[in-house]
């Protein structure tokens, strides 16, 4: 089982946190067409390699961040702008 | 015919100074249904290899006589029943005190098997036979399922094991958070636990066999003192040994599974998730057997079944011996078994070339066919052939093992492991015991300064100090991991000739029943890789899973496809490394339940209970039917507890709200409540309920009581991901508020008799309004006037100490006015009376909001709302499904929920809801349909369970009971 470091609190098993997917900029409701919406909605990258990753602490401090993962490899890295833990 | 009784412990040796049995604590168990002494320290197979007994189980195919192999829990022979359990590894179990043993799959003895017959019929049970046989005709195949299963080779479990000591005993589960795992407890793991433990940190080693030790348990008279030195140091160190223990798997991040077979207490076993900083791999070496024609006969055995029967349970394992041997180990057999007085009539030395070509006798060995032609009469053959690393959990840490053909066995590419994984001991390579415990206390040194190193980057707290740590103060301890590693030195595999199979074909796989001969047709046929050829074979498939035979398979299809063993590879060890028990993975049976406050008193008056998630609540009281007719005339309370409540509070709620439901929220005023619909993205319905104002920055949500934890993460999503700079703070209150609804045309005077500090008055108090009070002296009580029921109702909330006394009040206080309790078949009934909705019963995954009549409630003229892209486009293309009432023409057929409506063949639409009404005496039913049937008066066709068609016509609206809702508003 994936150890995830929470930005909040700290490595903790995976089972402890909910996979929110890629984050997914939301398109401007007034001005996207159906593909544009729909890609928003379906639509994934789904890389080899370095994935940037949303994940809910669920079972934790129920705080959403963004963490990158390899998934080649399960390494994982802070996003480089920061993930938005408690020091931010 | 009876088998001949040999003299108690006929085969039991005089002591021997590594015993472990003690001769002071003699008892008696059955085998068979006949009593055999034995000792306590005895493995059930060691016992009954005591008492003379050679044949243990037969074969899984060919029904052949099965004895000894390996004498351990990997034996192939040796699977039996004991009592109720099924296939317990009996070479390895302990034997106990009354204790029933029997063979498995063996009919009607296990001397004279029926289904030996198989033996004859061999050349039917080739390579692939099921895949060949029992294929057409395929009407057949229930027949050949029968047959197969009589084949099927396993124990019995009992019918209905939770009627035996279910209550009493059960499997166990617990989380280890050690700073290093030792798999494995011979001399090197041991030593590496020792000075793991030593440099401060927590260690946790595994052993799979009843003590710590390893080889060095059947060794000489310097390994006996070696060992008890180590124990000694073990137990010292503050180790916790955890024995009769197996890691089964090695996981991301160092997640370690270990079952613990028979932990002290009164669990049958116990499944440890271990969490380790530092895995220590000290899993040691298998011996291999030999493939030649009788290599499976009672009476073949590896050299170290014979050095654990003779030095630990000071067993004789035969009269007459010969040895075939190409190592020390086999050298120290054939001096171990010379010494008990046994007659080594051949010592083959493989090393010189010589070779041993057969093994024949019926029931076992009686002789054996040398290399040079000469015959030599015996009842033992002891073959030292060589040996397989014990790779499974470095596999899994994604190391790919490398063929060394010198030292003829796959061994593990240390460079390839991370950090976090090292090897120890017979795994890396061979060494004296000193070498094994050197190099097991370097590795356990660096193990523990590793796991100090990472303990510090992540910050944890230290919790102790690592004194041992070189070049560490305290828990300070350097972060880089050692830039070498640490296994790499000090051990490499010995030399050792490649010896696989001899002349003949014999047994590759002995679970299964694989020979060299079915290898050799596999790849005739084509399976000529070692992945397909073991599918279509089913070699190393069985309970061993290749550890005692990767090799042997995989040197036999490399000579057969004209590869070298490393071109042909070894398969891929996964976890489970050891088979488990389904009961030690499913654990102990834990449901945790929520009730509401009233839940004793529910139960106390008859209530039904209908499980709804992790609810249990009352569906209904008796007659539901009653029940809901009351409410229409009377008053009913009903127990609504799990809906789900989020409190709000900030100045930016308004603006959640705005963006959350499909609906308008910025003017609700203070007292106000308003029912909502959400949306997802895709514009599909996902929750509804009615959220109140009860202050300036302060709101009530409701959701379904389904819905409540789903909407809780929606809220913090949008929250935290889209709206971080909204002042929101969102804090569930599902379970600190009781939650009834008081529903009919009598509520407000019941309601009036236990209230203070609000007026209920019709103009004071109006519908879809909510106001704060006391309620039969409780304080801080929320009530809103809502009607999901169609009737005058008020829902309360109180805080939920206080649920029972308040429902126990309004039952006080409503005597006369006809006050009784409804459950949820009430509820539902009058719900769909009135055609309110339920989200996820009217509508599915795919029911955007145009689709359950919402167009009433969904503002598109809102700037923006999550969902409003797709509404939008949905009512543009305005061909979706409708949410309608539907009237059965048979208004006394009831059609039920799920009915698909048809026009033909074609499906077109559904009923979602459908019930008897007691008010209007009729079928009444809300179905989607077809956008060309939806308008009011059309006939649409119902296709009934059993294939009948029957009629329906849409209704006006939704409602049946009350359209306008009069009685709502009163």
């Amino acid at each position: 089982m994936l150890l995830l470091e929470c930005p909040w609190c700290g490595g903790r098993n995976a089972s402890e946190f909910a996979y929110a997917g890629e984050p997914m900029p939301r398109p401007d409701p007034e001005s996207a067409g159906p593909a544009e919406w729909r890609g928003y909605l379906y639509l994934r990258a789904n890389r080899c390699g370095w994935t940037r990753e949303r994940w809910y602490h669920r079972a934790g401090c129920r705080r959403f961040f963004e963490i990158e993962r390899n998934t080649q490899t399960h390494e994982l890295r802070p996003v480089g702008g920061g993930a938005g833990g408690p020091d931010e | 015919m009876s088998e001949p009784m040999p003299m108690p412990m006929s085969m039991r040796l005089p002591a021997q100074p590594g015993e472990v049995i003690d001769r002071e604590e003699r008892f008696s168990f059955s085998w068979n249904g006949r009593s055999y002494p034995a000792y306590s320290g005895d493995t059930i197979a060691s016992a009954l290899a005591a008492n003379g007994v050679r044949i243990f189980s037969r074969s899984f195919k060919y029904h052949r006589p099965r004895g000894l192999l390996t004498a351990s829990h990997l034996d192939p022979g040796c699977t039996i029943q004991v009592g109720e359990e099924p296939n317990v590894r009996g070479a390895h179990r302990l034997a106990s005190p009354g204790l029933d043993v029997r063979s498995q799959n063996t009919w009607p003895s296990l001397r004279y098997d029926v289904k030996s017959v198989n033996r004859l019929a061999g050349r039917f049970l080739s390579a692939g036979f099921y895949y060949k046989t029992f294929i057409k005709p395929r009407r057949l195949w229930p027949a050949y399922e029968k047959v197969l299963q009589r084949f099927v080779h396993g124990g019995v479990i009992p019918d209905r094991p939770e009627e035996h000591d279910a209550e009493a005993r059960f499997y166990d589960k617990r989380y280890a958070h050690p700073d290093v795992l030792v798999a494995g407890g011979g001399p090197a793991g041991m030593a590496a636990a020792c000075a793991a433990a030593e440099a401060g940190a927590r260690v946790l080693l595994v052993e799979e066999e009843h003590r710590p030790g390893g080889h060095l348990r059947w060794g000489d008279a310097a390994d006996l003192t070696l060992l008890a030195e180590l124990r000694e140091r073990v137990s010292a160190a503050g180790v916790e040994v955890m024995c009769d223990a197996v890691v089964l798997g090695r996981y991301d991040d160092n997640w370690v599974a270990v079952v613990e077979r028979s932990p002290a207490g009164p669990a049958f076993e116990r499944l440890v998730k271990a969490r380790a900083e530092t895995l220590v791999v000290a899993a040691g070496q298998i011996e291999r057997p030999y493939v030649f024609a009788g290599n499976d006969l009672p009476g073949v055995m590896l050299s170290t079944a014979v050095r654990r029967l003779v030095n630990l349970y000071a067993v004789r394992p035969g009269e007459r011996a010969v040895v075939l041997t190409a190592n020390g180990s086999g050298d120290a057999a054939a001096a171990d078994l010379s010494r008990v007085g046994v007659d080594v009539a051949a010592v083959v030395d493989a090393r010189h070339g010589e070779d041993v070509v057969r093994a024949d006798g019926r029931g076992g060995v009686r002789w054996v066919e040398l290399g040079d032609g000469r015959r030599v009469d015996c009842d033992l053959l002891v073959t030292a052939t060589g040996w397989t690393a014990t790779t499974a959990l470095l596999n899994m840490a994604g190391n790919r093992p490398v063929y060394r053909p010198e030292a003829a066995r796959f061994v593990p590419d240390l460079d390839t492991l991370p950090d976090t994984v090292v090897a120890t001991g017979g795994v890396v390579g061979d060494g004296t015991r000193e070498a094994l415990c050197e190099h097991g206390t370097a590795v356990g040194e660096e193990a523990a300064r590793r796991a100090a190193g990472a303990a510090e980057q992540s910050g944890e707290v230290p919790s102790r100090a690592w004194p041992g740590v070189k070049g560490a103060e305290g828990a300070r301890a350097p972060s880089a991991p050692h830039p070498k590693r640490p296994d790499a030195e000090g051990l490499t595999p010995e030399p050792h000739p490649e010896l696989i199979h001899g002349r003949t074909h014999g047994f590759v796989d002995l679970c299964e029943d694989v020979t060299s001969k079915d290898l050799l047709s596999a790849v005739e046929e084509g399976y000529d890789s070692a992945e397909l050829a073991k599918r279509y074979t089913t070699a190393t498939m069985g309970p061993t899973q290749g550890k005692l035979e990767i090799l042997n398979v995989v040197g036999i299809l490399a000579e057969a496809t004209g590869r070298t063993i490393q071109e042909v590879g070894t398969t891929t060890w996964r976890p489970p490394y050891a088979p488990v028990t389904l009961g030690a993975l499913a654990g102990r049976r834990l449901e945790p339940v929520r009730h509401s406050p009233m839940q004793r008193w529910h139960e106390e008056h008859g209530a039904v209970p209908l499980v709804a998630g992790a609810w249990i609540r009352p569906d209904h009281y008796g007659d539901p039917g009653a029940e809901a007719a009351n409410v229409r005339e009377n008053v009913g309370i009903i127990d609504v507890t799990p809906i789900g409540k989020l409190d709000l509070q900030g100045p930016d709620v308004a603006k959640l709200l705005n963006l959350l439901y499909v609906n308008k929220w910025s003017k609700l005023e203070v007292g106000r409540v308003r029912y909502g619909v959400m949306c997802a993205e895709d514009g599909v319905v996902l929750d509804d309920g009615v959220t109140g104002r009860l202050g300036e920055d302060h709101y009530l949500m409701s959701t379904t009581s389904s819905g409540a934890a789903a909407v809780w993460e929606w809220v913090e999503l949008w929250l935290q991901t889209e709206h971080p700079d909204w002042r929101v703070h969102v804090t569930p209150v599902t379970t600190a508020y009781a939650s009834i609804n008081v529903a009919g045309p009598k509520s407000r005077e019941l309601m009036e008799r236990v209230t203070t500090g609000v007026d209920l008055s019709p103009d004071a108090f109006p519908y879809m309004r909510v106001r704060r009070g006391s309620i039969a002296g409780v304080d801080d009580c929320v009530i809103w006037r809502i009607g999901f029921t169609g009737e005058l109702s008020y829902e309360i909330h109180v805080p939920s100490a206080y649920g029972l006394h308040v429902w126990a009040s309004l039952l006080a206080h409503g005597e006369d006015l006809g006050v009784a309790p409804f459950g949820i078949e009430a509820q539902r009934i009058l719900r769909l009376e009135k055609g309110h909705l339920i989200v996820g019963q009217d509508t599915d995954g795919i029911t955007q909001g145009y689709s359950a009549d919402l167009d009433w409630a969904i503002k598109l003229d809102k700037p923006d709302f999550v969902g409003r892209p797709e509404l939008a486009w949905q009512r543009q293309r305005g061909d979706h499904p409708r949410l309608v009432g539907l009237l059965p023409l048979d208004a006394d057929t009831v059609p039920p929920e799920g009915c698909q409506l048809v026009e033909g063949a074609e499906i077109v639409g559904r009923i979602t809801s459908s019930r008897r009404s007691p008010t209007l005496g009729r079928a009444i039913c809300l179905g989607q349909v077809a956008a060309h049937l939806a308008e009011p008066g059309t006939e649409v066709t119902v296709r009934l369970p059993d294939g009948r068609l029957t009629g329906a016509r849409v209704a006006e609206q939704l409602a049946s009971v009350d359209p306008e809702g009069a009685r709502l508003r009163v």
